[in-house]
């Protein structure tokens, strides 16, 4: 069961004309990891990341997320993924409580149980007496958090984190990994793009994408080792620098 | 059917939430229905007449006053000459010349024969034939009686004329507020319709909140209906506001049934919702499903039979109305409120309703993509 691989990418490829944003990926990720996924700006994470949610069709290759096929059963991996996207995406318009039951309803959760989970989750978030208020009065720190618990709401087994932490507070951000922890613990994978190199240290494993293609791939200790490097931070420039594409 | 649920009572809550909008919804049709149908009239009042009179006889000044005294035309320059006259028209002083010429007494007195002209400023169209057509009516009256009165025999004309007798039936007063208010009501709940729903789906678009629905497992179906039905609910609240409006300040009441009205209104709603939701589906900005869903409710409303007749249409244009929705429902308003038709009248048009319908909205959910290629 522990070796168990939730998501595998084969050769997954993406073309938008004569551009090729992610070009040949080949990865696994296991049940139960906290897999980071480090690029820079424009080095096809997000495209590669909606390849796997079923949001973009991909031009070749093969993948697998959850057991099923991108190509043919790309509505069934929707039920079994949570996904946060980079640009904040909740209704601003409705109250907390109001996404909550949204999303909760949509994939399928009964009464009872979209109940019991929206009390749980204001709890968890430190939100309990907030549930009126609109989503469009939160601080970012906060929205973020409560993306990121409305997309496994549903208990998915796999959950895609697309660059949560921009833009938020170093004690925001803190908060946000305790929760990511807190969903691994659960069972839930978690596949998180980040620029953050202190939290890709907090990945058990992590991939660096560089034009497209993957360039490194394994834990944070073992690819500090082989580059002789200090921190993340050193791992990342000395591959990142390779990049001839502009963002 | 429960995702739909959840779907529905979020759509109505964010539009109830934004007050500004739902006044504007029932703000727009007061004042329209308040204030179009007194414009869209098409009995022409208040024509700028110019008359030159170079006679100056008792006949000429009979004439005169017969025109100004019919109502439908205002004195406003008396010219010696023609020229003046002219100038008078081209400062936009008058929009139609008499010139009753020198000797108008005399010829028709002792030749039974006298010409008149009539110059029309034709810059504005419907005034100028309108206008020109009124004239000649009073003109041949006024023939008429100056006939009479010096024919005293024979009795009979020994030429035979033909007089004509009119009745308007469905209308007998012509009285245009019945033909115009529900062809307007129309226009409104279709202007509505359509740019509520072609901005909806972009909105969610430009926000960045469909990317979470289309990761989910809905069916595409169940948005477009999570869409269409809240959408529809509103735009028959609108309509019920208008008859009311209709029925309260215009004394509108249907000779036909309210329900035959409800019934093809809520059909050709799902047509002209899934025209705008499938606008939706293709646009990429709020603004440019707002260029196109003007654009297109432009060409049906004035397609629309409502402000000029579609027989009078050319041909080509003629067969366009056939694919026009907005010129079925006009059709079937005035139809329902001045003929008094029932269901059984209107079946035609409830079937070509449907069908466009089931067009639009099975185009709306076959375009619509969760997934991009």
């Amino acid at each position: 069961m522990q070796n168990e691989k939730v998501i595998t990418a084969k050769e997954l490829t993406k073309r938008f004309g004569s551009f090729t944003a992610v070009d040949k990926i080949s990865f696994d990720v296991k049940k139960g990891e906290i897999f980071g996924f480090l690029g820079a700006n424009g080095a096809g994470k997000t495209t590669a990341m909606r390849m796997l949610c079923g949001l973009s069709l991909p031009t070749s290759g093969a993948a697998t997320v959850a057991g099923f096929d991108v190509y043919e059963q790309n509505e069934l991996i929707k039920k079994n993924i949570g996904y946060m996207s980079q640009k904040f995406s909740l209704y601003e318009d409705l109250t907390i409580r109001e996404n909550i039951k949204l999303y909760a309803g949509i994939y399928g959760l009964t009464d009872e149980r979209i109940k019991e989970k929206t009390t749980m989750l204001l709890k968890d978030l430190h939100m309990e007496g907030e549930e009126k208020t609109l989503v469009r009065a939160l601080p970012l720190g906060w929205k973020q958090k409560l993306a990121f618990s409305i997309a496994i709401v549903h208990d998915p087994a796999i959950v895609f984190l697309d660059e949560p932490t921009g833009g938020v507070d170093p004690i925001t951000r803190r908060e946000f990994w305790t929760l990511i922890y807190e969903a691994s613990a659960k069972g839930i994978t978690v596949f998180v793009t980040t620029h953050y190199m202190d939290e890709a240290e907090y990945c058990n494993r992590v991939s660096i994408m560089v034009d497209g293609r993957i360039d490194a791939l394994d834990s944070p200790a073992n690819l500090m080792k082989n580059h002789s490097a200090k921190s993340m931070d050193d791992v990342f420039l000395q591959l990142a620098r390779k990049a001839v594409r502009k963002e | 059917m429960r995702v739909l649920k959840f779907l529905l009572q979020k759509e109505l809550r964010q539009i109830f939430r934004d007050k500004a909008t739902i006044r504007v919804l029932f703000i727009m049709p007061m004042v329209q229905l308040l204030i179009l149908p007194l414009a869209a009239d098409y009995e022409i009042k208040n024509i700028n007449l110019g008359i030159v009179d170079h006679d100056h006889s008792e006949y000429s000044r009979n004439l005169s006053n017969k025109i100004i005294s019919s109502g439908y035309f205002r004195l406003r320059d008396y010219s010696p000459s023609f020229q003046q006259g002219i100038h008078a028209i081209e400062k936009d002083k008058t929009d139609l010349i008499l010139e009753i010429p020198s000797h108008f007494e005399r010829d028709l007195v002792k030749e039974n024969e006298a010409t008149l002209f009539v110059a029309v400023n034709a810059i504005n169209g419907v005034k100028a034939g309108l206008g020109g057509a009124y004239i000649q009516g009073i003109i041949q009256g006024y023939n008429q009686d100056v006939r009479m009165q010096w024919i005293q025999f024979p009795r009979f004309d020994p030429r035979p004329t033909i007089e004509v007798t009119f009745s308007d039936w469905f209308n007998p007063n012509m009285n245009y507020h019945v033909f115009m208010v529900p062809g307007i009501l129309v226009l409104l709940v279709t202007i509505i319709g359509s740019s509520f729903a072609s901005n909806n789906i972009v909105r969610e678009k430009e926000m960045g909140t469909i990317e979470q629905i289309n990761v989910s497992p809905i069916k595409k179906w169940q948005f477009i209906l999570g869409k269409l039905i809240p959408f529809w609910m509103l735009a028959l609240t609108v309509l019920t506001f208008g008859l009311t409006i209709a029925r309260l300040v215009y004394g509108i009441v249907p000779l036909g049934h309210y329900i035959t009205i409800y019934i093809f209104a809520a059909i050709y709603l799902l047509a002209i919702l899934g025209l705008g939701l499938l606008l939706s589906t293709y646009a990429q900005t709020q603004q440019q499903s707002m260029l196109v869903s003007f654009f297109i409710t432009m060409i049906f409303n004035l397609l629309s039979g409502l402000f000029t007749p579609i027989e009078s249409m050319p041909v080509w244009a003629q067969m366009i109305t056939k694919f026009n929705p907005v010129s079925y429902f006009i059709e079937v308003m005035r139809m329902v409120v001045l003929k008094g038709s029932g269901l059984a009248d209107i079946r035609y048009h409830i079937l070509a309703m449907i069908g466009f319908a089931v067009f639009f909205n099975s185009w709306a959910i076959l375009n619509y993509r969760k997934r991009s290629g």
